[in-house]
């Protein structure tokens, strides 16, 4: 049997929980509302828009297995990393316009990152390894051929020297996971010199 | 008791103490062997160094390799053309080496492996493909390296790069003899740069007309059958410029 005054105090202290939540939740919805209403969302500064730069791409071509080099004026960020996947990502749109030479699915969303680091194993040295990050969705959405795989490859390889001469070497990352091959051919697990995907056409605008 | 016998009558000369006889007939068989001797001591001609040649349908089981547009799979075009081309070798006296002859999965570093027990004169990938357009051929992106005794496998192709871009030279000439479209890049192919021979990726890809358009896909039986009486052309051609002095 519980006593009177035990049950008196407990029906007390519920009360007194239950106001105190009350109070809780009032004081947390007024806090929010003071935040909502001190926030200023309106744009204070316009958006930067970086100068067109001339820039060249090695663009692919199924029909004879070229490179061709292509010069184009794009708006270019100044952080490296950044400015190779702008690059990058054109060369992707290019590869995924309607009537391209080489035609790839996927466009600029298929590079997800680009990294430059320091070549390992190399002091001193101005030299720097770029690891290109690739989308799953684009790896899966290649045609599967030697030629076609290669190109990609090559293409994002001299690309990248055209523009950033210090970038010598190249690895492939998909999803940031190292990948047997592109889409069944193309080897994904070695590292890629720059030096070796020279152009092989003529030029164009 | 018969064995017995047959074996005491090939000893008695000797056991039984006619050594007189045996002696006179033993420097007649001498004499003879004698007279014969500057004949059969000359060297017979060496026999002709074994050329082997390694075919490799790329991809099977599991790994299908690219569709083409009949909806074909690579793995079955490359099995199909691996055959023709073998039995066109086997036909001109050439002793081929297949890495599948069915369609099972066959892992790139044991597709090497067989290359390299073959010790073939020349080792060719074979794949196929809907873009582009005749027969693309490559050989491995790894720089050349000197040949030393022990070699890295990943890199194994390294000493024979200069004698694949041969191989891709006399393949070349072969091909654009027989009217195909050809081009020759490089590549790398975890298979292919594993192996320690003359080795090159034959990739087949559509046969376009001038303005594009495809007049015979990689499947088709008859095409199949131009590009290995080529490729076969293109390999007895390898053989004799390997032969040559």
């Amino acid at each position: 049997m519980i006593p009177r005054y035990q049950r008196i105090l407990f029906v007390i202290l519920l009360l007194a929980a239950l106001v105190m939540a009350g109070v809780l939740l009032h004081l947390r919805q007024r806090a929010h509302q003071r935040l909502l209403a001190g926030e200023d969302s309106s744009p204070t500064k316009a958006p930067e828009v970086a100068p067109a730069e001339q820039s060249t791409l090695l663009v692919a071509n199924d029909a004879d297995g070229s490179l061709l080099v292509q010069a184009r004026s794009l708006p270019l960020p100044a952080d490296p990393s950044a400015r190779a996947r702008v690059l990058i990502g054109n060369l992707l749109d290019l590869y995924a316009s309607p009537g391209a030479a080489h035609p790839v699915s996927g466009g600029a969303a298929g590079v997800a990152q680009v990294f430059l680091l320091p070549v390992p194993g190399t002091k001193n040295s101005d030299q720097q390894l770029a690891v290109v990050n690739l989308t799953s969705n684009f790896a899966a959405s290649h045609p599967s051929g030697l030629e076609t795989e290669t190109l990609t490859v090559l293409s994002i390889c001299g690309t990248l020297r055209a523009n950033l001469p210090k970038v010598t070497e190249v690895r492939f990352l998909v999803d940031g996971q190292q990948r047997p091959n592109l889409a069944g051919h193309a080897d994904l697990t070695r590292t890629y010199l720059t030096a070796d995907a020279v152009p092989t056409g003529g030029s164009s605008q | 008791m018969r064995w017995s016998k047959a074996l005491s009558g090939w000893v008695s000369p000797i056991s039984h103490g006619r050594l007189g006889w045996d002696r006179g007939r033993s420097a007649a068989l001498l004499c003879a062997f004698a007279l014969a001797l500057p004949a059969t001591a000359q060297a017979p001609p060496a026999p002709a160094p074994r050329f082997v040649v390694v075919i490799d349908a790329a991809h099977g089981g599991d790994d299908a390799g690219g569709r083409l547009a009949s909806g074909q799979m690579e793995k079955a075009v490359t099995l199909a053309l691996s055959v023709r081309l073998r039995s066109l070798l086997a036909a001109r006296g050439i002793s081929v080496a297949t890495t599948r002859e069915s369609d099972a999965t066959i892992d790139p570093n044991r597709r090497a492996e067989i290359a390299n027990h073959a010790k073939a004169e020349a080792c060719l990938s074979l794949h196929a493909t809907e873009t582009g357009s005749g027969i693309h051929l490559f050989t491995s992106s790894l720089p050349p390296a000197p040949a030393t005794r022990f070699v890295a496998w990943k890199t194994a192709q390294g000493p024979w790069v200069n004698r694949s871009l041969a191989l891709a030279g006399a393949m070349n000439s072969a091909m654009l003899h027989a009217g195909f479209t050809v081009t020759i890049s490089r590549t790398a192919l975890i298979a292919v740069d594993s192996m320690a021979c003359p080795a090159l990726a034959v990739e087949v890809a559509p046969a376009r007309a001038s303005d594009g358009t495809v007049t015979a896909e990689p499947d088709d039986a008859n095409y199949q059958a131009t590009v290995a009486t080529a490729l076969a052309t293109a390999l007895l051609e390898w053989r004799m410029e390997g032969r040559q002095p």
